[in-house]
């Protein structure tokens, strides 16, 4: 009898088939990482312990709630991305650390939840009475922060928390009119940049608001045989694993280009390099399935919301994890500069582990809360 | 902005989820696209790339051939030492790694700069040496301080040595480190190029550059599956190399000693061939050098000293360098003569110690002449007269013709390179040699010069041997050669290089003898009878002075010419005339007259190959079998 209300209520906030395909993909990526990193199994499966026990008590909490968290958590983490940008450590060419003292962390990770929820309360406080202004409103506040993290620089956070903060714009209802010419000139500048390769990533040409990195990451994303040794490396031997995968992969643990550590990063970032060099296209497509599964889930979601909040909240969290899947397996199959963004949920490392996992718990919250607030 | 009802807013807000959905399946999509291209319609490309990052082809470098003397003594040999090698792609930072080794071990200037050079040839997980034949000391002291410098390692590897040291260098020529030149040539042939994977050193001259490919051997590669920071994983596969062959000259080491120990400290070249084979028993050139400093590159002293010396010791005196045989010529005119039929042996003139040609007087050597000289008489006194009236009697055509094929003027075809051309004047050549119309005509009083091996006659020492050699045999011409067999080290199997007669000069058996005995006669009591006194063989010889310095009349008087100005002196010769079993011709530079002293080598030579006599101050070494 305990033992049945005790489940109950463990299971109460869960979302069975967003948590079934969770397992899946947690299950995977066991797998994975017992073939690319098997020393760091054990941190791995601490790591996923407590991200499931983080995305509990996220579930736990209902959107009301969530709600009254957006601005101080927002403005939190705005001041601590100042605090970054004055008295940040800096690391591998970056400043991007907080010490305090017992722990070191970085904000920039914060805003990742912080964002959406900030502008999903936002429009949520708006409702009824929105006007253009408050488009605006939402683009300074999204501007902020974005800008504050891409000036350490993160460019893979820095899109991501864009991304996430464009998709509550986007749900929110900004009008296609709007929408439709951005993505346009955005197709139409990537296009010049591609046609025009050769002389923007001529050596002495700078680009003006990016750093020197940064357009070698273009660069080399467009050429990666103009750096074989040097950026190029990772695309080059990324795309060697994946192709020489072929079909039905290599086999666990058989990936020559992996066991070889020809792939670098190839626990965290590239890590996708692994799975496709050792269970190939119809390991990739299974992934990718399963991928699609949880968005549109997400999705679905987000479409029987019961608030503007939640609505927008869920919408935009199921865009973000698709950009990281995206992202990610976009700039490891080589069609997408190499920025440092994670494979969700399948990359080693316990902060986007325990961010994706809050967004899940987001996510199952408000489903649950749907019916609760309908009349 | 319009108002809305929470419907519209909802509705809305679905469309806008509908179009979220298009979009990322759209992207997904995109995704898709890559996946097939990359591993369903280029993965056999991919494959193979992977695979080439996986397996590494190591190659294992043959062990040299060995060259010994026909006695097994060892002239070349490969000797094992240490080396310091870095491999650069386990190094982080090269420049601080060579500072701190060079803390331990010695590293000049010279070592890095190679290293350097090696880098930038190879791929970055192969093995380099910075420094070669580490002392014991080093050894010891890197072995303690090992755990300081990941991808660093010493390995034994082989070096060649000439253990001789300055002896025969002419011959063994040497091996140095394959410059850019001589690498093109070898990628001009794919095959070629894979078995020059991982050697580094080739033949640069001697029989080291003639039988380089014999020498060489075949290299042995393994695979082996390196890792992204290139260590090896594992061998997967091995084909072990085939060493290179041994080479067994005709060169007799002792004899090549004792000429070479006669020569002192004088320049010259000696070239003895047994007669009967073409092989050749000794090839000097003096001075001499040492074959050990070219091996891993030479120093810029050593450079140097050995490049700018007047005496230019790289020269191969025997093969490379032609000189005016002088009166050793005579025999071969006299020869001709008696081919031609312009002279029969007892024909004799009177010599009143000059020739008068076109106004111009041809002196003999001796004032006031030979009196009645017949063809014996005139190779046995070196007669000048009876050779300028010889030579005007058949001619410059006649004498090129018969006497070219004796190979003077030509080259041999031993089998080293280098050798030079010579000169065996005639129209012909004089017109091919000069450019100006004016020097291009043939005068007629040239003819006379030539005939006592004077004038633009030009030969080398080995030309004269080999020459003198067919003159022995009776006309039997043999290619001269310096290896005896090929020898393949693992089976013992043998190539013989067999005696090749490339011709038989038709002279008749009774002409033969009669030049035969003029020689005789000028060992018995000619010109050489004073250096062959006392010899129990019968010997057969010529002795002969070329001038260096041409004399507008007045007496030559050699003490009051500097050094350099003096004749050269040559001899030929072979012994015994019944059944020779050697032949040879040798200079002295500057040496003066040919009886003073060429002869005085000769009979070392002689009396060491055929009695076996070990002259004193020459040190008699027992060829130690190798």
């Amino acid at each position: 009898m305990i033992l049945q209300r005790l489940w109950r209520r463990i299971a109460a906030p869960i979302d069975p088939f967003l948590f079934s395909l969770l397992m899946m993909l947690i299950g995977f990526t066991t797998v994975v990482q017992l073939s690319a990193s098997p020393d760091r199994i054990q941190a791995q499966l601490i790591n996923t312990g407590v991200a499931l026990a983080a995305m509990w008590m996220v579930a736990n909490i209902s959107p009301q709630r969530l709600q009254m968290l957006a601005l101080p958590l927002y403005v939190v983490g705005v001041l601590l991305l100042v605090a970054v940008a004055l008295f940040g450590q800096v690391s591998k060419g970056a400043q991007r650390w907080l010490d305090l003292g017992i722990m070191r962390i970085q904000p920039s990770e914060l805003l990742k939840i912080a964002m959406p929820l900030m502008l999903a309360w936002y429009f949520q406080i708006r409702e009824g009475s929105l006007a253009v202004r408050d488009f605006v409103v939402a683009t300074v506040l999204l501007a902020i922060p974005v800008g504050l993290i891409a000036k350490q620089p993160d460019l893979g956070t820095a899109i991501l928390v864009l991304s996430a903060g464009l998709f509550v714009i986007f749900f929110a209802g900004l009008s296609w009119k709007l929408i439709a010419p951005v993505m346009l000139a955005g197709a139409v500048g990537v296009g010049a940049i591609i046609a025009t390769e050769d002389k923007i990533c001529a050596p002495d040409v700078q680009w003006p608001g990016l750093r020197e990195y940064q357009k070698h990451r273009v660069c080399t994303l467009l050429d990666p045989t103009s750096d074989p040794l040097g950026k190029g490396f990772h695309t080059i031997q990324s795309e060697i694993a994946i192709g020489s995968g072929g079909l039905l992969g290599k086999g666990w643990r058989n990936g020559t280009q992996t066991q070889l550590e020809f792939i670098p990063e190839r626990h965290t970032d590239f890590v996708f390099a692994v799975i496709a060099e050792e269970f190939g296209l119809i390991g990739n497509i299974g992934l990718l399935f399963t991928f699609l599964l949880v968005i549109l889930r997400g999705l679905l979601i987000a479409a029987n919301g019961a608030t503007v909040f939640g609505r927008l909240l869920a919408g935009a969290i199921s865009l973000s994890f698709f950009t990281y899947a995206f992202v990610n397996m976009g700039m490891v199959s080589g069609i997408l500069p190499v920025v440092g963004v994670p494979l969700p949920l399948v990359s080693y490392g316990g902060t986007a582990l325990v961010t994706l996992c809050l967004g899940l718990g987001i996510l199952m919250s408000i489903a649950r809360h749907r019916t609760l607030l309908q009349k | 902005m319009e108002f809305k009802t929470p419907e519209q807013e909802i509705s809305r807000f679905r469309g806008r989820v509908l179009a979220a959905s298009v979009f990322v399946f759209f992207c997904f999509g995109l995704l898709v696209a890559r996946f097939v291209w990359l591993q369903v319609i280029k993965h056999d490309y991919y494959s193979t790339r992977a695979e080439d990052n996986r397996i590494s082809l190591m190659p294992i470098v043959p062990n040299r051939g060995l060259i010994v003397d026909r006695n097994g003594l060892v002239l070349a040999r490969n000797y094992s030492a240490y080396t310091l090698e870095i491999t650069p792609g386990r190094v982080k930072d090269l420049d601080a790694t060579i500072d701190a080794l060079a803390g331990i071990v010695d590293i000049q200037p010279k070592d890095r700069k190679r290293f350097k050079k090696l880098v930038e040839e190879s791929k970055t997980f192969e093995s380099l040496p910075i420094r070669n034949r580490l002392t014991d000391e080093e050894v010891a002291r890197f072995v303690a301080q090992r755990y300081r410098f990941p991808g660093v390692d010493i390995k034994a590897r082989l070096f060649r040595q000439y253990p001789e040291g300055e002896f025969a260098s002419h011959v063994l020529g040497y091996i140095g480190r394959i410059n850019d030149k001589e690498k093109a040539r070898i990628e001009e042939d794919d095959d070629r190029a894979a078995n020059y994977r991982g050697t580094e050193h080739i033949g640069k001259s001697g029989l080291e550059q003639s039988y380089e490919d014999e020498l060489h051997g075949t290299t042995g590669f393994e695979q082996i599956e390196v890792d992204a920071g290139g260590r090896a994983v594992r061998s997967l596969a091995r084909i072990p190399p085939v060493p290179g062959r041994k080479l067994v000259l005709t060169l007799d080491s002792q004899l090549q000693k004792i000429a070479e120990a006669a020569f002192g400290n004088r320049r010259g070249a000696l070239v003895a061939i047994e007669p009967g084979t073409g092989g050749v028993l000794a090839l000097v050139s003096k001075p001499t050098f040492d074959p050990n400093l070219f091996v891993d590159g030479i120093d810029p002293q050593n450079w140097d000293a050995l490049n700018n010396s007047p005496d230019h010791p790289l020269i191969h005196r025997a093969i490379s360098a032609s000189y005016p045989p002088g009166s050793t010529f005579k025999p071969f005119m006299a020869t001709a003569a008696l081919m031609t039929g312009k002279r029969t042996p007892s024909q004799a003139i009177s010599d009143p110690g000059y020739f008068w040609f076109g106004g111009h007087q041809f002196r003999d050597d001796k004032k006031g002449g030979h009196g009645s000289v017949d063809m014996a008489k005139s190779i046995i006194v070196s007669c000048d007269t009876y050779y300028y009236a010889l030579a005007n009697d058949m001619g410059i055509d006649s004498i090129a013709r018969t006497l070219g094929q004796f190979g003077l003027g030509s080259r041999t075809g031993i089998d080293i390179g280098g050798e030079a051309t010579g000169v065996l004047p005639s129209p012909e050549w004089k017109k091919k040699r000069f450019k100006r119309p004016e020097l291009q005509k043939w005068y007629a009083g040239e003819t006379i010069s030539v005939g006592i091996g004077q004038g633009y006659n030009s030969y080398t020492m080995l030309q004269m041997a080999h020459a003198t050699a067919t003159l022995a045999t009776g006309g039997v011409m043999y290619r001269p050669h310096l290896v005896k067999y090929v020898q393949d080290p693992r089976t013992n199997d043998k190539r013989v290089i067999e005696p090749e007669p490339i011709k038989t000069i038709p002279i008749k058996p009774e002409h033969v003898k009669v030049i035969h005995e003029a020689m005789v006669g000028v060992i018995k009591y000619g010109t050489g009878a004073r250096a062959f006194a006392g010899a129990p063989y019968v010997a057969a010889g010529k002795t002969g002075t070329a001038q260096v310095f041409s004399l507008k009349g007045g007496k030559y008087e050699s003490h009051k010419l500097g050094e350099r100005l003096r004749d050269h002196a040559l001899f030929i010769a072979f012994a015994p005339v019944e059944a020779p079993k050697i032949a040879l011709a040798v200079l002295v530079e500057n040496g003066g007259f040919g009886a003073e002293s060429a002869a005085p080598i000769v009979r070392q030579v002689l009396d060491y190959y055929l009695l076996g006599k070990i002259p004193e101050g020459a040190a008699p070494e027992q060829p130690g079998a190798e």
